[in-house]
């Protein structure tokens, strides 16, 4: 079928597919990423992967699925084998101050937040550290669990029981006592639940203008997950939500006015035809492997290479990897016919998962620093270098190119109305602007 | 878990038959991970619907067993060890591939529904128990479990005279609405077929959701119909005031 169109927008979602333990559904292929890439889009930010930190983690067919952030709003805290409430060892130096600092003033704050409804502002104590944001929250867990501190499934604990009666629980946390309880036959009343961190977000996506939502490439927009630019390095809890309304109606109006003034569309018949011959080849290819097997192997290759942590010799063992995978593909075989076929539809995913794969660990390797969700091992904390960069991944002459490119500034009429809104404190204007 | 013995339907819109599979389990496995691991070692072109993995998105639904049941929600552990367990597409709608099925007839019935139309000036904060109501039936994923297990639609083939307990479920929101300003009575008995349904209750038994759907949604529902066309007085007033 083909869908002659002016303009295009792209909203695919995200990448969580290409990462063995993921939050996300089976559709997260990185396709819109790649779409665009080979299309001559330039793509943005992709080093940035935000890490939930509470996912399931046991029993294994449940490993990954989201565990809401609201157990942690409703009270919930996290221990490790020790019993102990480790968060407040990990309070970096950017939160320093800003959260209570012992058990007795994090609890107070819980009492008369959360359990009395009192009003955030008025209330003396400082909240708990379980509430900072998921990344700080994920890499305390990661270490928790690699230091030995971890429970026998390999997470740690998330424990809603012993802070609010079993009524409370299944009244604000409906959803997440069933799933416990069907899935996994633990009572989030009494007993707590064991999570892992799990892949959950994609800052990084098409490079598009903050305006108009489109692309380098006329025509072609994106919106929601698979555009860059809107969460930093870190998206917040229910953002992308927002983010989904305001941008895709944005991306709508302006692909819609786009369209009116454009040309129709040529179509290369050849292309096409060489499109559909790819598309076809795993039919034609005899005796090759099945896409699922290379498809978990990529999902190991991106865990080791570009997960949580990443390190120089882990990345380029990383895109070694995925050279490999990229041969094994062109071989790769499916049976059946072409109808509601999953191992072919897998097969043709994977050539956009790779793509997106390496585009990932090349943006992790360039960015020599620690930033949001992009933690490297030998380059931790903040880089002066990198304070205002972005770096744009894009294809020239068949090849992967990476640039840096300087962010753009926050236009000054706008600073000020953040700063008289209090949507922007003043002394963290002034460090955006290198004056303090 | 060690080895389980899987019988799953393969076919078309032109027939099929069901295939054996041996699989070797894992603790904690549902249904669906069985299904996936097929797919993924012994037949890639195997054709099923899923998305979430934790029953919110009503996409896994077939026939385990023969019971209407969500894949992603049924664990193994529930089987004995050594028994054949036989996995079939939903029967009500026509199949597409293997355990894929053409639920659009849904999507049919659900325009046919006048949508929720608050009344005009209504204020927009109602009592608890009004919420409480509503909020039952919102519940509803959609999986279209209760239409398959339905024996209106599954064995009389009444698609097309009656909607079916997801859509008296969704008329049952909208009426008890406290503020929806419309009646839909005389859809529920003339265009919805309400009056087929002989509440022998197999949709509340099927539903993930575990709504009342036929002791909350269908009874309280047949008692409107019934109020507002078969209630004696109100036939006999109608006749002598000439309503």
């Amino acid at each position: 079928m083909l869908f002659k169109a002016k303009s295009v927008i792209v909203s695919t979602g995200g990448i969580g597919k290409l990462y063995f333990v993921n939050s996300n559904s089976w559709e997260c292929t990185a396709d819109g990423f790649a779409l665009g890439y080979l299309a001559g889009a330039e793509l943005a930010d992709m080093e940035y992967i935000q890490f939930h930190p509470t996912g399931m983690c046991w029993p294994p067919s449940v490993r990954g699925i989201l565990i809401t952030e609201g157990v942690r709003g409703e009270g919930g805290v996290l221990k490790n084998n020790k019993g102990e409430r480790f968060m407040f060892k990990y309070i970096p130096p950017k939160y320093q101050g800003k959260y209570a600092d012992t058990e007795a003033e994090a609890n107070a704050w819980f009492q008369k937040v959360v359990v009395e409804g009192q009003k955030e502002e008025g209330v003396k104590e400082r909240k708990p550290p379980e509430l900072m944001s998921r990344d700080v929250v994920a890499r305390a867990l990661w270490t928790e669990i690699k230091e030995g501190r971890g429970m026998e499934h390999g997470g740690v604990h998330l424990d809603i029981a012993s802070r609010r009666t079993p009524e409370d629980i299944k009244k604000k946390l409906p959803s997440m006592y069933h799933q416990f309880k069907q899935l996994a036959d633990v009572d989030i009343t009494k007993v707590p639940m064991e999570i892992s961190p799990t892949c959950h977000y994609m800052m990084g996506g098409l490079k598009v203008d903050p305006e108009t939502q489109m692309s380098n490439v006329p025509g072609l927009f994106a919106a929601g997950e698979c555009s860059a630019g809107m969460h930093g390095s870190n998206r917040l809890g229910g953002n992308s939500l927002s983010d989904l309304v305001v941008f895709g109606k944005l991306a709508g109006e302006h692909a819609a006015a786009y369209a009116k003034k454009a040309a129709a569309p040529k179509i290369d018949e050849s292309k096409l035809s060489e499109l559909n011959k790819e598309m076809n080849r795993p039919f034609e290819n005899q005796g090759g492997e099945v896409s699922y097997k290379i498809l978990a192997d990529l999902q190991q290759v991106m865990e080791k290479g570009a997960g949580m942590y990443r390190e120089e010799a882990l990345l380029e063992q990383g895109l070694k990897d995925l050279e490999g995978l990229k041969k094994r593909l062109e071989k790769v075989s499916a049976e059946g016919n072409r109808m509601f076929n999953p191992g072919w539809h897998v097969a043709l995913d994977l050539r956009n998962m790779l793509a997106v794969g390496e585009a990932i660990m090349r943006a992790a390797k360039e960015r020599k620093e620690s930033r949001g969700g992009h933690t490297r091992t030998d380059y931790t904390g903040y880089a002066k270098e990198f304070a205002k960069k972005r770096i744009l991944v894009r294809q020239k002459g068949g090849k992967m190119e990476i640039l840096r490119e300087d962010l753009p500034q926050i236009p000054k009429e706008l600073e000020e109305e953040l700063v008289s809104d209090h949507l922007l404190k003043p002394e963290i204007l002034k460090q955006l602007r290198g004056e303090a | 878990m060690g080895q389980v013995h899987m019988r799953v339907y393969r076919g078309n819109s032109e027939g099929g038959q069901f295939k054996d599979y041996q699989v070797e389990a894992e603790e904690g496995m549902v249904v669906l991970d069985v299904i996936h691991k097929i797919q993924a070692t012994q037949s890639s072109d195997l054709a099923c619907r899923w998305n979430c993995k934790a029953g919110k998105c009503g996409s896994c639904s077939a026939e385990v067993n023969g019971k209407p049941r969500l894949m992603c929600m049924t664990r193994m552990n529930e089987f004995k060890e050594g028994a054949t367990i036989t996995v079939a597409p939903m029967k009500t709608f026509p199949l597409m591939k293997d355990l894929a099925t053409d639920v659009s007839y849904n999507y049919q019935v659900n325009k046919r529904i006048p949508p929720f139309t608050p009344k005009e000036g209504a204020a927009w904060s109602w009592e608890q128990e009004d919420v409480d109501r509503v909020q039952e039936f919102r519940k509803c994923i959609e999986c279209f479990l209760c239409q398959d297990t339905c024996h209106v639609l599954r064995d009389h083939d009444k698609m097309g005279k009656f909607a079916g307990p997801r859509f008296f479920v969704r008329i049952a929101s909208l009426e008890m609405h406290p503020i929806d300003a419309l009646d839909r009575t005389e859809l529920l008995k003339n265009e919805h077929g309400l009056g087929l349904c002989n509440i022998t209750k197999c949709c509340t038994e099927v539903c993930p959701e575990s709504i009342h759907i036929t002791d909350n949604a269908i009874i309280p529902l047949k008692e409107r119909v019934v109020d507002k066309y078969y209630d004696p007085l109100r036939i006999l007033w109608n006749k002598v005031f000439g309503k």
